[in-house]
């Protein structure tokens, strides 16, 4: 373990090279890479990196880089691939092939929003279209986040309750760039997280076809065992994180993290980097006496509705912030989330920090101040923060 | 022995399966099974009729294992396969099996990219000239003259692309034409491609009665036509330079023209063979140039 001045790109980069490399006493490791800002600087990590035995396939496309990893996945390989945005759209194809086949990939998405226009910032958009794709996806709000929560993706991915890909979600430039003191583990550390890799389904000699054509009837029980090995990810979850605690001496955060919610009586949900900023009103807001507090949805998918519904418990005031907007609706977690609050609780939709807009205390100062002041919700706010 | 004695212990396509009568891609994988002989092989599949094939899961028709990818996918998905066989020391070797849609049109990023990186990959084309899995739409290896689905109601104006110079134009260690009329020359060309190393090109007119509207029985005899008429050369090309004639076409007025009355799928535009003759000339007088300029000395 040492502490490394890296961006979330690197962190990302360096887990994934570890996690590749504690393979090696099985398939190995492959990487299909493109790249595309703000994740690129994570591929280009990866690529000069000497895997102990691995390989990285440099394509022509976001398409071809999952292509890469459904191949090398299938033939048994711990497999990586990171991308942002029109990347993401480009790829989501494969994307989708992936997680049908039970196929344990890792991807770092690296959030921004699509174009053209071009917009090259921080947007939860991307990775948020490909919610119902049949990926775990994790958000995170810090760079050592983004480290451990790529070993961990691998832990959850490649168990067998599970085998199911998972996408790790970082925000484009505010953590992708941004170089940030991390404990980095060393590769005896992750060899003890990460055991071999051992794909049940994986093509072998014999004649196994993957891929083949589904009546209605095996499709609805094929997607009734996908559904059901989401649910298994609470669990799997849990194991991981105590394991990682075990083994590195620090604990990731859970699905859904907390802040002065116990005796809240307002709450502001979020996802990413914005929670730190909500967390610094809520504290403000208390020295005037507010009872606010705040959850940070950290795993959107599976989306874990039981226990935010017990965190919520009563509250009667929930403010929804969304780095995204489902267009001719409203933010995609407040979709999720007013359907968990208590009934009659007033559950309003703030979509703020699209297309990467900064996102500072004075916003969020006014999303509570509007929350505590109305009698009911009404439609999805859009705020301009550069204004 | 001849080739034409061997009885394959393993097929890669079984009996049983939901392919058309006649179709030239039932022909190809029997060629191909007598090819690979014991070696071992990974099979990657693209939405195609050759994926529909497979039959319904769990059950499969294929004999080897097979891996079925979306439409761009082929050359990515075996690229993935052969670079986990080769750190495992494993000689599998990884064949596509991709149809002229999946190649010429929405997989030609993802064929061109993988042949420029000589991913050790063998890429078989089974060309029948139309997008057969939607039901005979134009894809640009529809030759001219052809009518499909959606093309006009004249017929194909434009030109076959040129697979072949495409992927010489990558330097591919190896490309070759091959005809399942020509039994001897299809299963030596597919087993030196099975052997190599980098990437391998093979391009095989695939007919489809239920497209070239045709007679399922007349399909060997209609690709044979097109080796005569020269509207098929049958060719090897090593690393994109050196190019080997394997048949001498005739050229023959007859074979041509039989070639396209046997198909209604030439009879609303007409076609003659006058018409294609220019064509097939100036390909074939480039493909000679070709042929000269990289003889060996």
């Amino acid at each position: 373990m040492a502490l490394q001045l890296i961006s979330a790109n690197h962190a990302a980069g360096m887990a994934a090279t570890m996690a590749g490399n504690a393979n090696r006493s099985a398939r190995g490791f492959c990487a299909g890479l493109y790249p595309i800002t703000p994740s690129t600087e994570c591929m280009e990590y990866l690529c000069v990196q000497e895997l102990l035995k691995g390989q990285v396939v440099r394509v022509e496309s976001e398409h071809s880089a999952m292509g890469v990893c459904i191949g090398a996945a299938a033939s048994g390989a711990r497999t990586f691939t990171t991308t942002s945005s029109n990347g993401l759209a480009y790829m989501a194809e494969n994307v989708y092939v992936a997680a049908l086949m039970r196929l344990p990939v890792v991807m770092v998405a690296a959030n921004r929003a699509l174009g053209p226009p071009w917009n090259l910032w921080a947007d939860h958009g991307d990775s948020l279209m490909l919610r119902d794709s049949g990926w775990v996806q994790l958000y995170c709000a810090d760079n050592q986040e983004v480290f451990d929560s790529v070993l961990m993706a691998y832990r959850i991915a490649e168990d067998r309750r599970v085998l199911l890909p998972v996408m790790v979600c970082q925000e484009g430039f505010i953590l992708s760039h941004s170089m940030v003191e991390t404990e980095v583990s060393s590769q005896e550390e992750v060899d003890l997280y990460l055991p071999p890799l051992d794909l049940p389904h994986r093509l072998r000699d014999d004649a196994r076809t993957m891929g083949g054509v589904d009546t209605p009837a095996v499709t609805e029980a094929h997607r009734a065992q996908h559904h059901e090995a989401m649910s298994q990810v609470f669990e799997v979850y849990r194991e991981a994180q105590e394991e990682f605690e075990a083994k590195f001496g620090r604990r990731p955060p859970d699905l859904l993290v907390p802040y002065k919610m116990d005796d809240a009586e307002v709450v502001l949900i979020s996802m990413g980097t914005i929670s730190s900023t909500v967390d610094h009103i809520v504290d403000e807001a208390r020295s005037r006496g507010v009872k606010v507090g705040s959850i940070r949805v950290r795993g959107y998918r599976p989306f874990p509705e039981l226990q935010l519904k017990e965190m919520l418990g009563g509250i009667g005031r929930v403010g929804v912030l969304d780095r995204d907007i489902s267009l001719g609706f409203g933010g995609v977690l407040w979709g999720e989330v007013r359907g968990v609050a208590a009934p009659g609780a007033i559950s309003q939709g703030y979509i703020l920090g699209v297309g990467g807009g900064d996102v500072r205390p004075k916003h969020i100062e006014a999303v509570l101040k509007d929350l505590l002041e109305r009698d009911s919700a009404e439609a999805p706010i859009v705020m301009e923060t550069n204004l | 022995m001849s080739v034409m004695s061997e009885c394959p212990t393993r097929q890669i396509l079984n009996p049983g399966n939901s392919n058309c009568g006649g179709c030239g891609a039932t022909s190809g994988l029997s060629l191909l099974s007598r090819a690979m002989e014991e070696r071992k092989i990974q099979i990657v599949i693209p939405a195609c009729c050759s994926a529909v094939a497979a039959g319904l899961f769990p059950n499969s028709v294929y004999g080897v294992p097979a891996l079925l990818t979306t439409f761009a996918a082929t050359a990515s998905g075996a690229t993935g396969l052969s670079v986990v066989a080769r750190l495992n020391g494993e000689d599998t070797r990884v064949v596509c099996w991709a149809g002229d849609g999946g190649t010429y049109d929405i997989g030609m990023a993802t064929l061109s990219a993988a042949a420029e990186r000589n991913e050790d990959i063998l890429y078989i084309c089974y060309d029948n000239e139309i997008y057969g899995n939607t039901g005979g739409q134009r894809s640009s290896a529809t030759p001219h003259g052809a009518t499909t689905t959606n093309t006009p109601p004249g017929g194909k104006v434009e030109v076959k692309k040129d697979i072949m110079e495409i992927m010489a134009a990558h330097r591919v260690p190896y490309a070759a034409t091959v005809s399942i009329a020509h039994h001897e020359d299809a299963i030596r060309k597919m087993r030196y491609a099975l052997d190599q190393r980098g990437f391998r090109f093979l391009h095989l007119l695939s007919p489809c009665p239920t497209g070239w509207k045709s007679e399922p029985s007349q399909g060997v005899e209609l690709v044979r036509l097109a080796v005569r008429s020269g509207l098929f050369p049958l060719i090897e090309i090593f690393d994109g330079k050196r190019r080997v004639v394997n048949v001498e076409p005739d050229f023959s007025n007859d074979a041509l023209a039989k070639y396209l009355h046997l198909q209604r799928r030439f009879r609303k535009s007409g076609i003659e063979p006058e018409a294609l003759a220019p064509e097939i000339e100036e390909h074939w007088s480039a493909l000679r140039a070709k042929v000269k300029c990289f003889e060996e000395v």
